[in-house]
């Protein structure tokens, strides 16, 4: 079939869909764990109750996290409304309310896609989506990734299209002029990489795209592969073309399971309608994708150690040159680039280059793609123009920190990134910025720290992570970032002296000029960040054995106040696993530092309108037991 | 040849000869077992014509791949950046002291192990832990006592 047929049809169906009423329930892993499903159960059981028929579309994510369940109701000639945090209970209500009645149920909306003199918030004004710049992300939520012609009748594979009628040479040109950089982490140019791999003389050439997202904190390319699978299949097929492979795989990590049943159902459709597989749209241009699964390590995800899982063998990285695109799998030419690479190019091929460059800095061209998480009000997904300022970022997007607390760093990019601190919050993000500020994109996840976070705990967990998930290659990388740890957990429970953050400094330079991957040449970012703008944390962990923060537990006590204890009040007592507290009905109660083994259960469950129970640092400044006080008797009473 | 073993062979006959399948395999073999039995290993390269030990080799690199069987109620505590600093190790600490096992272990009786993992995903939720495939959002030390009857009472049921 021609593309235009396909296309036509395509938008007939859509157009049908679109002026019927209809739900969507976002069901990415975010709105599954949210409820998703028992959401949808309550739908589909009230509906069939009243004997109506609405489709009920399960969709991806449109990368507010926080308001999951979310759901969006349309209804023809009337408000399209996005309810959030909608429960079981709150469905059967809709659907009562405002798909057999008249009523928006505002009250539990979060906004209308439409403007409304109600004065309901309308979705595009929302503090967070006029900052944002959804390239890549604008379908995700929207439609069904289980349905290829919700994907071609919003622009999709328009561009393979266009791209089939252009030369090899010509795509490439494209792709070098519009200054994409690989958004797995490094930002190499992708046009490079792909004239590299077009070059090679070799009849089998590969494309893999890289989907192992391995940074404990980052989901943008599961949430792009669950809500929009096409994108990236469709920038595949355009790389296989203008590379001239045949062949394709997208390695993801068998602990997305939702994303893997999304790729491998949008791969057989696409093969259905001839926009995969043999002679595609009739060009003669053969193109095939499969699916590995990664077995999960970190270091997977480097581009030569990735390609050694797919050959079985244990997932090391290896010396280059050979570049991947001279010698990758099996010893053939192959092209690797990140999911949100490979979804960038149908934007590009498809609009052509002008709207991409239009958009970004100087040398990082087009959008960034962040997920936020940690201490923010709006834990989520966000796509914004490269170049905009971090401040933007935490206090329009993410809603500013939760609970009135103070910002205190934003570590970007995981255990290969760094911490950036308050006073960088006008930086405009892009690739070198973050460089500069000794952090990288990698990843492009956020944590946002508040007062209570420890920057000197922070690195430590960082390199715990990165110590177990080295492949143990390179000395410097498997014993240097041991030492590097063995010297954060003396400075956390205070055995530390000052000279010991020199040798941070020293070994943590040795870490990364001996190191031949990118695991271990960036292993020492969350120490070298934290030390350059939390010295004076480091500092009071060593000299006073003060954990600012209130984190490290050997710097710690818990204490209970005696002016705010409610003496008839009992919940610490009945919750202390290690039966420390002591006190009996009516008097004050005490925790015996001996024997408390500071879970904090009875900071969690001492009464609000209480608050008796503190944390001190340094222990020292703990104040001395009440002796023969009223309150639990120590020896007399 | 037992129940087991069939299982294998036919496993092993599906993928027979293809080196690059490795790791395939055994994930193929552990969702079928729960772990990678020891007696397995052989058989495996056997199957590839590859040494035990690279088949070994691959089987410890990776984290997916367990080499002892799973408790009933298999637990896993999210220790990704934004858990941990929501308080993700108290969480687990509370576990290992009401199942009275460390994290990696399983329960003398078969009915819990406790696993960390890196991230789950569900970065907005945290702490996270997961029992048995459901997500248990926003966890905390008090939580856990509670969060464990029902799991509980179904193992008493059933000894
Ligand atoms: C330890 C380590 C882990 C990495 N993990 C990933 C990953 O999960 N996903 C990814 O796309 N790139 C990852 N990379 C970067 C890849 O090596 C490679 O640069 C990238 O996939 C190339 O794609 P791009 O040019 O589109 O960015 C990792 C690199 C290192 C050193």
């Amino acid at each position: 079939m021609r593309f235009e047929e396909i296309k036509k049809r395509a938008e007939s169906q859509w157009g049908v869909f679109s002026h019927n009423p209809h739900i969507l329930v976002g069901t990415a892993t975010c709105g599954k764990a949210a409820g998703a499903l028992d959401v949808i159960e309550a739908f589909k059981n009230e509906l069939s109750r009243r004997d109506i028929r609405v489709p009920i579309i399960q969709v991806g994510c449109i990368g507010l996290c926080y308001a999951e369940p979310l759901v969006i109701i349309s209804k023809p000639d009337s408000l399209r409304i996005a309810y959030h945090n909608v429960t079981p209970d709150l469905a059967s209500r809709l659907v009562e309310g405002y798909i057999v009645g008249d009523d928006p149920c505002l009250e539990i909306a979060l906004g209308t896609f439409e403007t409304d003199e109600r004065g309901t918030p309308y979705i595009p004004e929302l503090p967070r989506f006029e900052h944002e710049l959804r390239l890549i992300l604008g379908r995700c939520g929207y439609i069904d990734p289980e349905n290829i012609h919700d994907y071609i009748a919003n622009r999709g594979y328009s561009a393979l299209a266009r791209a089939l009628g252009m030369s090899p040479e010509q795509i490439v040109e494209e792709i070098k002029r519009s200054g994409l950089r690989g958004r797995g982490g490094a930002g190499f140019y992708a046009g490079e990489k792909w004239d590299q791999c077009r070059r090679a003389p070799a009849k089998r050439k590969y494309v893999i795209c890289n989907a192992d997202e391995g940074d404990p904190g980052a989901f943008m390319d599961r949430v792009i592969l669950e809500s929009d699978p096409q994108e990236v299949i469709e920038g595949m097929i355009i790389a296989g073309y203008a590379i001239g492979a045949e062949r394709g795989y997208i390695y993801v990590r068998a602990e997305y399971p939702l994303a893997i049943e999304r790729i491998r159902n949008a791969l057989r459709q696409a093969e259905e309608i001839g926009l995969l597989g043999e002679d595609i749209l009739g060009s003669g241009f053969h193109f095939h994708i499969g699916i590995t699964e990664g077995a999960g390590a970190f270091v997977s995800g480097e581009a030569t150690a990735l390609v050694a899982a797919m050959e079985g063998k244990r997932s090391e990285p290896r010396v280059r040159p050979p570049r991947l695109a001279e010698a990758g799998l099996w010893g053939c030419p192959t092209l690797l680039n990140n999911v949100k690479t490979f979804a960038y190019v149908p934007f590009i091929i498809g609009n052509g280059i002008d709207q991409f460059l239009s958009i970004g800095t100087e040398h990082s061209k087009g959008t960034a793609v962040f997920t936020l998480a940690g201490k923010i009000q709006y834990p989520g997904l966000t796509e914004v123009p490269m170049g905009t300022t971090l401040r933007k970022v935490v206090y329009d997007i993410a809603g500013g920190m939760r609970n009135q607390k103070k910002f205190k760093a934003v570590q970007i990019g995981g255990p290969s990134g760094g911490c950036i601190p308050e006073t960088l919050l006008d930086l405009p993000i892009d690739f070198d910025s973050l460089h500069e500020a000794g952090s990288m994109m990698g990843s492009g996840g956020m944590i946002f720290m508040d007062e209570e976070d420890c920057a000197v705990d922070t690195a430590r967990f960082f390199l715990d992570f990165t110590t177990k998930e080295s492949c143990g290659k390179c000395t410097m990388c498997r014993m240097g970032t041991l030492q590097l740890l063995s010297i954060l957990e003396d400075i956390c429970t205070g055995k530390a002296k000052i000279e010991d953050m020199e040798l941070l400094q020293e070994l943590s330079q040795d870490v990364k000029m001996g190191s031949l991957c990118g695991l271990g040449r960036s292993a020492p970012n969350p120490v070298l960040t934290t030390m350059r703008y939390f010295g004076d944390e480091y500092r009071a962990h060593i000299l006073e054995k003060r954990c600012p923060a209130l984190v490290c537990k050997d710097l710690i006590a818990y204490y209970i106040l005696r002016e705010k204890c409610d003496r008839a009040c009992e919940h610490c007592i009945l919750v202390c696993p290690t039966e420390a507290i002591k006190g009996g009905k009516g008097e004050i109660k005490v925790i015996n530092q001996e024997k408390c083994s500071k879970c904090g259960t009875c900071l969690e469950v001492c009464p609000p309108e209480y608050h008796a129970v503190v944390k001190i640092s340094p222990i020292s400044k703990l104040p001395p037991d009440p002796k023969g006080e009223e309150g639990p008797a120590q020896g007399g009473g | 040849m037992t129940e087991k073993e069939e299982q294998l062979s036919h496993i092993l006959e599906r993928h027979r000869g293809e080196r690059n399948g490795l790791i395939p395999i055994l994930l193929e073999i552990q969702r079928e077992f729960g772990y990678l039995p020891k007696e397995a290993m052989p058989r495996v390269a056997e199957s590839l014509g590859i040494k035990p030990v690279e088949v070994w080799g691959v089987a410890t690199f990776f984290n997916q791949f367990r080499l002892t069987p799973l408790g009933r109620n298999h637990i896993k505590v999210c220790m990704g950046t934004a858990c941990h600093l929501a308080g993700g190790r108290l969480v687990l600490e509370a576990l290992e002291r009401e199942l009275n096992i460390k994290v990696g272990e399983t329960s003398p009786d078969g009915h819990f192990s406790l696993e960390r993992v890196a991230c789950i995903g569900c970065c907005m939720l945290a702490p996270v832990a997961v029992i048995k495939d459901k997500i248990y959002p926003k966890m905390s030390s008090f939580k856990v006592e509670e969060a464990l009857i029902p799991y509980r009472q179904e193992s008493k049921a059933e000894d």
